[in-house]
């Protein structure tokens, strides 16, 4: 039996196989858009043919952060803001894995925004769902960097003076090279979107507007939503970066209008991974390293052979 | 402090290649047939600023800086400030003669480079040399190496000086500087080696001082290595392949050896953009199946506490290191110190369930480095490697053959897939990673990717399966298992030997210390027993879990201890009774935290003023007592 027989195997998959026993049940409040993540994860997997022992999720804290309680693969609930840094090297010690990063619009663009920036920028090959409810949900109804300016809260009595977060626009900027939001209220673009950016060969940014009914009542539930990939009012080339930086900024403008707006925003797909671009500089082996532990042919080099003559 | 020795001091400014200089002299001392120990000060800065490199050597072991020294090569700083009244660095120009200039022992040689240093500046300098029979020649050194094409070769002259004086052949420096330097600049060293050499020998009566280069022989063949260096050959020989960081002196030091290493072994480094992400990137990868590691000095590890605690609650096994500098916050960069020994212990929320060893030596850097990983892969516990800049940038010799051992990639109880099969699992397939009841507390873990491994990581409090569980008796069953490898470890550890102990057994009086100081401390203790005071030393290592049965057995043979450590609280001491809960009237401290470690004579004065004459008076070094608390 091979070391990690779950990669690679090539079979039939049944959505189910992602859901767990009897428990964990989620505990999200009825109505909360995270149970379209949820779900829109359950269809695309098995699409791209990723089992649940080949499948790492990494998450963050919040009702985000519980995604992999119920999603039933191997995952890491990390800690808040860090699941980025966590899933990347995951994926340099096993590329073969299908690494998933998830977390809320403050674990992710808050507390985690350099890991954001950086992983961005380094283009590793992950997927990463952020959850943007416009709110800190756990910790029950504060503002979040995504809330509007003015948004009123516990945190924020007299409205926040903040602008929100641009997230596509500062995606774009760090270096992604899958930029695309969808919402919980559209499941098929969900999963299309989903399919997309876990198929897609470098870090894939995925915005994923769940609507939060327990403390952001005011917020609209993201519907009416318009695909400016299908909708004739737009015109765009989402493969170039100008263009997409402009639809990026009307549609995070018109988001606080009223106006929802999804898709995808921006793909390259000529951009090397950074595992390509490490082993193409001779810092990352091909095979990957994770293997190396169990082959018991492979001869372990000394540092007494190696390195001492130096000190002589 | 031996007659015969050698503490050659290079002086100059911060850029001036006095690094590279002494540590090419240190091994040419070395190759000849010496035991060598450097101690260097530099400032942080690039350009400019007082640095400084001390060489012993002896024929005998040296474990420590010396005492001052003998032979000052002042070759001044190129790179100074002018020097202007009341100015609060003084007058740079100078300092590479005039610093410390009181520690130059009597009958001690001074060269200096009349090219850019004025000893006229220095108050009273003719007579100080006079009355301490210094030996002084000035060399213009700078324009001997303008003349033969580039000013930076003054080094070089400067060296060939020291051997024209200290009576060194000239053969081991040659082959140094061949081996070291790139073809077009070997041919104009060597020449101005010679003429250096030469030229000292025409004008000077050589023999004027008894400062010369003592002989030895080694019986084995010997290496140069800092604490640096021997950290990261023992996790390279424990299978590390992966590590993650983010600059900061003096943790780079490890960090770059192994940047340049690993990717000739097929491993990875990865350079981030905090050191958060850092330690969460080492978790990552050990996470999923690699032997990882991370690290950083004070304020960049207080960084890592959440990952810290992270691996602590997921079980993941991952080494950190924490290479100490003087503190709080940004502190003295460039500066030693062993401040952050209670931040190791217990940073991080909840119940610290870690192991930190602090090595004392070169050839314990090593060794506590390759334990480090053993434990952490074995337990599934995060283990903490605590040295300091004094350890990890001092040269000393150390036998090859200390490193020649079998390398261990060994992961530790880790499953393959044929295992994991006749392991518990819930019906839904999960399989248990987080069992109640196993031995030593840890249970055996799967990597992702294997067959019949799933399960959940969280730093939530988690079933056997790894989700999210509250319940009480899940809770105390979950943190008793994890505090249960601690004691498996303290009785592992036991059979690693990790102390240190120097002086005789029924000694009257004892000396504890951890860390860096063991050294310094065990010469100490060899000169007070040579000078009829009965007292022996323990160096400690393993920090948390703490040898308490051995620490109070030390305690309870003699009389008094002294605690030795770089700290201006006592924190050593503090744990020390922590983990006994008495003999605290037993207790007393002596302190060092003005950025310098200490030198031997320090803890012979200190001891025989707080333990011997009891009066705790140490006036004269920049050193502390601290009167026994009590129990």
């Amino acid at each position: 039996m091979s070391t990690f027989s779950a990669i690679g195997d090539e079979r039939e998959i049944d959505r189910d196989e992602y859901t767990p026993g009897v428990e964990p049940q989620p505990t999200w409040c009825p109505g909360c858009g995270d149970f379209s993540v949820l779900k829109a994860l359950k269809q695309a997997l098995p699409e791209v043919g990723r089992t649940p022992e080949e499948t790492l999720l990494c998450t963050g804290i919040g009702c985000s952060g519980k995604l992999n309680s119920y999603l039933d693969t191997y995952g890491f609930h990390t800690i808040h803001g860090r699941s980025l840094p966590v899933a990347r090297a995951a994926k340099l010690a096993n590329p073969d894995l299908e690494v998933i990063a998830a977390g809320g619009d403050g674990d992710g663009y808050g507390i985690g925004g350099n890991h954001f920036i950086h992983t961005a920028r380094e283009n590793h090959d992950m997927t990463y769902i952020v959850f943007n409810n416009e709110i800190f949900g756990l910790t029950k109804g504060q503002t979040s960097p995504t809330s509007p300016k003015g948004h009123k809260s516990k945190t924020q009595p007299s409205g926040s003076a903040k602008e929100p977060i641009k997230p596509l626009s500062m995606s774009l900027n760090a270096g992604a090279s899958y930029v695309a939001r969808t919402a919980a209220v559209n499941p098929n673009q969900a999963k299309e979107i989903l399919v997309e950016a876990i198929n897609h060969d470098g870090f894939a940014h995925v915005d994923f507007l769940t609507q939060c009914p327990t403390w952001n009542k005011d917020a609209r539930q993201y519907v009416p939503y318009i695909d400016v990939n299908e909708s004739d009012d737009y015109d765009f080339d989402k493969t170039d970066r100008v263009e997409a930086a402009e639809m990026m900024r009307e549609t995070e403008e018109s988001l606080y209008e009223g106006e929802v707006l999804t898709g995808r925003f921006y793909v390259d797909d000529d951009r090397p991974s950074y595992g390509a671009e490490k082993q193409a500089i001779g810092e990352m082996p091909d095979e990957p390293l994770a293997e190396r532990y169990w082959d018991d042919d492979y001869e372990w080099e000394r540092s007494h052979d190696m390195f001492l003559d130096k000190h002589a | 402090m031996t007659d015969d020795e050698l503490i050659w001091r290079i002086s100059g400014g911060s850029g001036d290649g006095i690094a590279s200089t002494s540590q090419n002299f240190a091994k040419a001392l070395m190759r000849s047939g010496l035991n060598v120990f450097t101690h260097r000060h530099y400032p942080s800065r690039i350009r400019g600023g007082h640095t400084y490199t001390e060489v012993r050597a002896s024929s005998d072991p040296v474990r420590s800086r010396g005492d001052g020294y003998n032979f000052l090569l002042a070759l001044g700083d190129s790179f100074a400030r002018n020097p202007q009244e009341e100015a609060v660095y003084g007058n740079e120009e100078i300092k590479p003669l005039s610093e410390n200039l009181d520690e130059l022992r009597e009958g001690g040689v001074i060269v200096y480079d009349e090219g850019l240093l004025d000893a006229s500046e220095i108050p009273n300098f003719e007579e100080r040399a006079e009355e301490n029979d210094w030996h002084v020649y000035p060399l213009d050194l700078r324009g001997l190496a303008r003349d033969q094409g580039r000013e930076v070769m003054r080094n070089t002259a400067g060296v060939g000086a020291t051997c024209a004086l200290t009576g060194m052949d000239l053969d081991h420096v040659q082959d140094l500087m061949r081996d070291a330097m790139p073809e077009k600049i070997l041919e104009p060293n060597l020449e101005i080696l010679q003429i250096a050499y030469d030229q000292v020998r025409e004008e000077y009566d050589v023999d004027a001082s008894d400062v010369s280069v003592p002989t030895g022989e080694h019986d084995e063949e010997q290496l140069l290595m800092s604490g640096s260096d021997a950290i990261s050959y023992g996790a390279i020989d424990e299978g590390c392949r992966f590590i993650a960081g983010y600059p900061m002196t003096p943790w780079t030091e490890v960090f770059t050896i192994m940047t340049k290493n690993l990717p000739k072994l097929g491993g990875i480094s990865e350079q981030v953009e905090d050191e958060i992400a850092a330690a969460a990137l080492a978790v990552g990868a050990s996470h999923a199946g690699v032997k990882a590691m991370s690290g950083s000095s004070g304020g960049g590890f207080a960084l890592m506490s959440e990952p810290l605690g992270l691996a602590e609650m997921t079980e993941t096994p991952v080494v950190l290191v924490e290479a100490m500098r003087a503190g709080p916050s940004t502190g003295m960069p460039t500066k030693p110190e062993q401040s952050d020994l209670e931040h190791v212990l217990y940073t991080s929320q909840g119940d610290s369930q870690r192991v930190v060893l602090a090595p004392g030596t070169v050839e314990e850097a090593y060794e506590q480095s390759r334990i480090a990983f053993r434990l952490a892969y074995e337990y599934q516990i995060p283990s903490i490697l605590l040295y300091d800049q004094k350890l990890g940038g001092e040269l000393v010799n150390v036998p090859k053959s200390h490193f020649d051992r079998e390398p261990n990639p060994t992961l530790g109880k880790t499953l393959s897939e044929d295992a994991l099969a006749d392991e518990p699992h819930s019906p839904d397939g999960k399989f248990h990673r987080f069992q109640h009841d196993v031995e030593d507390g840890v249970s055996p873990r799967s990597i992702p990717g294997q067959k019949g491994g799933r399960f959940l990581a969280t730093g939530n409090e988690h079933s056997p399966t790894g989700h999210i569980e509250e319940s009480p008796d899940n809770r105390v069953a979950q943190i008793d298992r994890r505090t249960q490898k601690l004691e498996a470890i303290r009785a592992d550890l036991d059979q690693e030997d990790t102390g240190s102990y120097a002086g005789p057994d029924d000694a009257q009086y004892g000396i504890l210390t951890f860390g860096s100081q063991q050294g310094t401390v065990e010469e100490a203790v060899d000169r007070l027993n040579d000078a009829g005071v009965s007292v022996k030393s323990y160096g400690v290592s393993d920090m948390l879990p703490f040898p308490t049965a051995q620490v109070e057995a030390f305690v309870e043979s003699v009389d008094e201890v002294l605690v030795v450590e770089m700290t201006a609280s006592g924190q050593f001491r503090g744990l020390v009774q922590k983990n006994l809960g008495r003999y605290g009237e037993k207790l007393s401290s002596l302190l060092k935290y003005n950025g310098n470690p200490f030198e031997p004579a320090e803890i012979v004065d200190g001891f025989e003023a707080a333990v011997v004459e009891g009066d705790g008076d140490a006036s004269g070094h920049q050193t502390t007592f601290v009167p026994a608390a009590g129990d």
